[in-house]
């Protein structure tokens, strides 16, 4: 406990007022309307409005579109994290070493968080082009793959994954570096000479050791799946070829500014609530109860 | 001999480490490479087939070119002053606020405490209609105040500057008292030269966070005046059908360069700043 100051009263309230303003006009205030316009049929001025109770909610869970975007959606997010993280742990157990240069690596595998999404995107469509990408000339000569983001659905889905998995990978594997550091190395010494194998030493000293590690790359990885590949998205694919890439927040963008289905895209901003709620309760729970954290 | 195959054993993991280090390096920054080599190509170096890497002869006229197309002084100087701003901003709140949460007894702290925590479960998606609206009342779409504004609170720092604070030795605090200093006082003399490396994480993480936001610019920022450089290219792109790769590769490493700037000055609290997560 700190020592506190006195002071007149009104002082410290003067002193939270900027940051609780904000947060109440911006943040409350918006939210607390978000619901309430999700009961609403309206346009984005506010001026005609019909109250149509559960209706949007009803009309979004009968909307095809809608479930494909959400089931899409959870897709792409599993898959950029399981992948994400595998990809990245591995790297990092590979190049746990005292290794010269540590500090530089670190440094230049960190250059990609700099980068914004919508830059990231503008670059990979030019690499992965149909015609001119050098990158799709060197799978065309491999592999013999024709890639095409642009036409094929598929590949484009592939494509924002590997984009946005590529996004994350320097971050992730310095945090599994900086994890595997703090593993002793008497403890894996010691489980080799009781004769662990390597599997063995990872899935019951490795993994247990690092999880605070993976724990918090879990959910900022999740998150960022989640709620950060709009510019990925607006720049590369629109959310095409058809509604290939079309996750929710896009689909919230549409609705919302497009076609100004503003109780609509309401309805949507309720949903994506619900999974951050659920997000953050995970976070929450599972700290408390699987999460080794030392002595 | 034991020793040597052991040494040789060794050099072999350290040789195999680096060289996989290596080549993830090459993976990660492949596409940085890629486009700076593509902004020096020419057209017709560009377009020769198969693809090819190597640095070409257009370097001055792709950048002249993408800086008088894209309008890209004014894009770079609007993204740059809006994360500067509101980087700026988001510091001072918190600072504040980490102070008052840990120097004063005061009622309902609890209660502003949760509601500024509770800000990380509202990302922009959860109610971008309705402060958009709130924007438009306002008469702030299209203007620098609805780019900058909106994020000035940030749990992420409130959190951090409070915890920060609560580990300063509760010695300063009775010495200050002593002495007769008042409160803010002490925080301008004492607290704030102690936060500086907290400060320097902050700065790197909002200012990156606020330059890489594309759907919040998309839909109140769209006058030239205001425009942020990620949005401005995807325009050139849509618009004008002549711009080619290299310059559009050209603008793309222009707008690298500050974000990559900021990160190199402040690498030092890096991975302790990157800890802290990703703001919403």
């Amino acid at each position: 406990m700190q020592t506190t100051f006195k002071s007149s009263k009104w002082l410290p309230y003067l002193l939270l007022s900027p940051s609780v303003i904000i947060v109440f006009i911006f943040f409350i205030i918006p939210s607390a309307e978000s619901l309430f316009y999700s009961f609403f049929r309206l346009n984005i001025t506010g001026t005609r409005k019909i109250f149509v109770g559960f209706g949007n909610f009803i009309r979004l869970f009968q909307d095809p579109e809608y479930i494909e975007s959400l089931f899409r959606s959870f897709m792409f997010t599993v898959i950029v994290v399981v992948v994400g993280l595998s990809v990245s742990l591995g790297i990092a157990m590979i190049a746990n070493n005292k290794m010269k240069f540590f500090n530089v690596y670190r440094t230049l595998l960190i250059w990609p968080y700099a980068l914004s999404p919508a830059i990231t995107g503008m670059i990979w469509a030019l690499m992965f082009n149909p015609t001119i990408g050098v990158i799709s000339n060197i799978l065309h000569n491999l592999f013999g793959v024709s890639f095409n983001f642009i036409n094929n659905s598929s590949h484009a889905m592939i494509f924002i994954i590997v984009a946005a998995v590529w996004k994350m990978l320097g971050y992730n594997i310095i945090f599994f570096l900086s994890g595997l550091q703090g593993v002793p190395a008497e403890l894996i010494e010691a489980a080799i000479i009781d004769g662990a194998n390597p599997w063995k030493r990872f899935r019951h000293i490795i993994l247990p050791l690092i999880s605070p590690t993976t724990f918090f790359l879990l959910v900022m990885n999740t998150l960022y799946a989640f709620f950060q590949q709009f510019g990925l998205l607006h720049v590369v694919t629109e959310g095409g070829p058809g509604r290939a890439t079309d996750l929710l927040v896009y689909k919230l963008y549409r609705d919302g500014f497009i076609s100004m289905n503003t109780g609509y895209a309401s309805a949507q901003s309720i949903i994506l609530l619900i999974i951050v709620a659920a997000i953050t309760l995970f976070q929450f729970k599972s700290a408390k109860k699987s999460v080794f954290y030392g002595t | 001999m034991e020793l040597k195959i052991m040494n040789n054993r060794k050099l072999l993991k350290n040789i195999s480490s680096h060289l996989i280090m290596l080549i993830v390096l090459l993976v990660v920054l492949f596409p940085m490479i890629y486009a700076i080599v593509v902004s020096t190509q020419t057209n017709s170096e560009y377009y020769k087939f198969p693809p090819n890497m190597r640095p070409g002869t257009g370097a001055v006229e792709n950048y002249i070119d993408a800086w008088q197309k894209g309008d890209l002084g004014r894009l770079l100087f609007n993204s740059t002053f809006i994360s500067l701003f509101v980087a700026l901003g988001k510091i001072i709140l918190s600072i504040l606020a980490g102070f008052t949460f840990v120097y004063f007894k005061s009622k309902g702290k609890i209660f502003f405490f949760i509601m500024i925590l509770i800000t990380q479960m509202l990302p922009l998606p959860v109610r971008i209609v309705p402060t958009y609206m709130l924007m438009s009342q306002f008469g702030w779409v299209n203007t620098y105040w609805a780019l900058t504004i909106p994020f000035f609170a940030s749990a992420t720092g409130t959190l951090l500057f409070r915890q920060l604070y609560m580990m300063i030795p509760t010695s300063f605090a009775d010495a200050a008292k002593v002495d007769g200093v008042n409160s803010l006082q002490f925080l301008w003399y004492i607290v704030i030269p102690l936060s500086k490396t907290n400060i320097a994480a902050l700065f790197l993480i909002e200012f990156i966070f606020i330059w890489n936001q594309y759907l919040w610019p998309l839909i109140v920022g769209n006058s030239r005046e205001v425009r942020v450089v990620q949005i401005g290219l995807k325009q050139l792109i849509d618009t004008d059908a002549a711009v080619s790769w290299n310059v559009l590769m050209s603008g793309t490493v222009l707008a690298m360069i500050p974000p990559l700037i900021i990160l190199v000055i402040f690498q030092s609290s890096l991975i302790k700043g990157l800890a802290l997560g990703q703001d919403k």
